[in-house]
């Protein structure tokens, strides 16, 4: 079957930075992607260069088959993409603002899907309102409506809730999901890891230009090994023999990392060697965030992924 | 086909939705001229045998100001969406970038044209302005709006700042307009300054727009036609190469 986005041999220079260092990428028909990354990584980049709105150095693109330069029309035709900055047209309405996408895209009278996803994203009272006139919020609902004009198979969205409130976010993604079942193809760009991790399939993480990671989310959080303790104990003293296991103190809590399950059989013997009784225990998995730290180079990336940006 | 009408459409709404600054304001602008300098100049010179100085004045200040509303059709939507980053809808569109190269010329052209009317019709209520040549005017109407339509789209796509965009209509749109020949006839320069004069696209353009009315002109209107139509295709070319390569507008 034909990949939704295949991306081969990907450079792109600007100048003496090299932002993307040949990366090769196939998202299948269907799937709901997440590309990840810090800032600088080279996922806007990426798809830019996917949407023609950037020219790569050296590799190549298609999208649904057909290769974003040689076969440009076609291949723009099969894409929607939500920038991620919050652009608007100051001269029109909301309606105006679709009609005109629509048009851009060869399409007459697509009033009845104009209307359908003015519903669904929640601006039926704001069609008839010029664009300035609209909050943040609304704005990114109208980019989203705009990339959906022409029903493209595969919807790239860089950052779409990025500033966005709970509400939006949560009905935003309601909306993404349902188009994702109806079968199109999903490909996001987040800094929300918990996000990614609820709603995708498959994740590639991006440093400095390299694909880093590729694999489903749950392989990722399975390859790292081990697990997380969190106990409240009585008396509230932990035993010498697992102080070399704790990782954080919290107020009433001690977090012990576990290299591997089986280590759980120590702990609770040395527990009950001690006398100490357990009032509260957790096991924690790794997450997609725990993964994400670590494959990105560990303590010292560790503050800057900790603030949701 | 729907594409390019889609887009066509939307750059004349666009100067439309803002008609009073857009097509009155150059209007009214242009009428101002004219009153002042008739006004002062009147009583000096003739032009042509048999043609005031006022009746002269008219045809180029209509088409001084076609030019100048073509030129800045094309080169404020550009900036604008630039600046404002919309452009990209149009970038992430499967327009092509003949299409989109038409359809901002087209809109400058109905803007030059819808200014350069307007003036006309006024101008009538006070003169006895009437068209030899049908034909002659509507051809270098068209062509000179289409060139400043064209120069528009370069200049708006090699601004990054409205700044920038200011200095190429100061400093070579203008002068080019003013020294064309719209307030006098070539003839009555020095050699120098005649000589000169011939190397301005500008000055083709308002001479033969010129014969249309009063079957006179400085220069064969078949010549000026041939200098312009090979301007226009110059500019055309280099313009379509800019949006061909994405120069400035796909990084």
């Amino acid at each position: 079957m034909t990949p939704a986005i295949e991306v081969k041999q990907m450079h792109k220079r600007f100048g003496r930075l090299q932002a993307l260092a040949g990366v090769d990428l196939e998202i299948r028909t269907g799937e709901f992607f997440a590309l990840l990354g810090p800032n600088g990584a080279g996922k806007t980049t990426l798809i830019n260069i996917i949407a023609g709105l950037t020219r790569a150095t050296s590799g190549s693109v298609r999208v649904m088959g057909y290769d974003v330069v040689a076969d440009y029309r076609d291949a723009r035709r099969m894409l929607g993409v939500v920038p991620q900055e919050l652009v608007y047209d100051p001269f029109f309405t909301v309606r105006e603002t679709l009609v005109i996408q629509s048009g851009y895209y060869g399409l007459k009278n697509n009033e009845a899907w104009i209307d359908e996803i003015i519903h669904h994203l929640d601006l039926a009272d704001k069609a008839g309102v010029n664009m300035r006139a609209l909050s943040g919020g609304m704005k990114r609902r109208v980019l989203v409506a705009q990339a959906l004009v022409h029903k493209p198979p595969v919807i790239v969205l860089d950052e779409p809730t990025a500033g966005v409130d709970v509400e939006l976010r949560q009905g935003l993604w309601r909306f993404v999901r349902q188009l994702n079942r109806d079968g199109h193809t999903v490909v996001l760009t987040t800094h929300y890891l918990d996000e990614a991790e609820a709603l995708c399939n498959r994740v590639a993480m991006l440093k400095q230009g390299n694909i880093v990671a590729l694999d489903t989310i749950r392989n990722l959080v399975n390859s790292v090994p081990g697990c997380a303790v969190r106990l409240r104990l009585s008396p509230d003293t932990l035993p010498s023999g697992l102080r070399p296991l704790m990782s954080i103190r919290e107020e009433g809590y001690y977090i012990l990392t576990l290299d591997e399950y089986s280590q759980l059989e120590h702990v609770m013997a040395a527990l009950r060697g001690a006398g100490s009784q357990v009032l509260e225990m957790q096991v924690l998995q790794p997450d997609l965030e725990e993964v994400f730290v670590k494959i990105m180079g560990g303590a010292e990336y560790r503050e800057s992924a900790a603030v949701p940006t | 086909m729907t594409g390019f009408l889609t887009l066509l459409h939307k750059e004349l709404l666009r100067f439309w939705k803002v008609g009073f600054q857009t097509v009155f304001a150059p209007m009214v602008s242009t009428l101002l001229y004219l009153m002042i300098f008739s006004h002062v100049l009147e009583e000096h010179v003739e032009a042509y045998p048999g043609v005031t100085y006022t009746v002269f004045l008219i045809p180029g200040l209509i088409m001084m100001s076609m030019l100048q509303n073509a030129f800045a059709n094309s080169s404020s939507s550009l900036i604008q969406s630039k600046i404002t980053g919309n452009l990209v809808f149009v970038l992430l569109s499967p327009l092509s970038y003949q299409e989109i190269f038409i359809a901002y010329v087209l809109a400058s052209v109905v803007r030059g044209l819808a200014v350069g009317l307007g003036v006309y019709l006024v101008t009538l209520g006070f003169f006895d302005l009437s068209v030899a040549s049908l034909p002659w005017v509507f051809l270098f109407a068209l062509i000179g709006s289409a060139l400043l339509g064209a120069l528009g789209i370069i200049a708006g796509i090699w601004a990054e700042k409205f700044d920038q965009l200011a200095a190429f209509q100061n400093f070579v749109i203008l002068p080019l307009t003013f020294l064309s020949g719209v307030f006098y006839t070539i003839h009555s320069l020095p050699p120098f300054w005649q000589g000169l004069s011939h190397l301005n696209p500008f000055f083709y353009v308002i001479d033969g727009f010129r014969y249309g009315f009063f079957n006179a002109s400085d220069i064969s209107p078949y010549v000026s036609l041939g200098i312009v139509a090979m301007c226009f295709l110059a500019v055309s070319w280099l313009t379509l190469q800019m949006l061909k390569a994405g120069y400035k507008i796909r990084h």
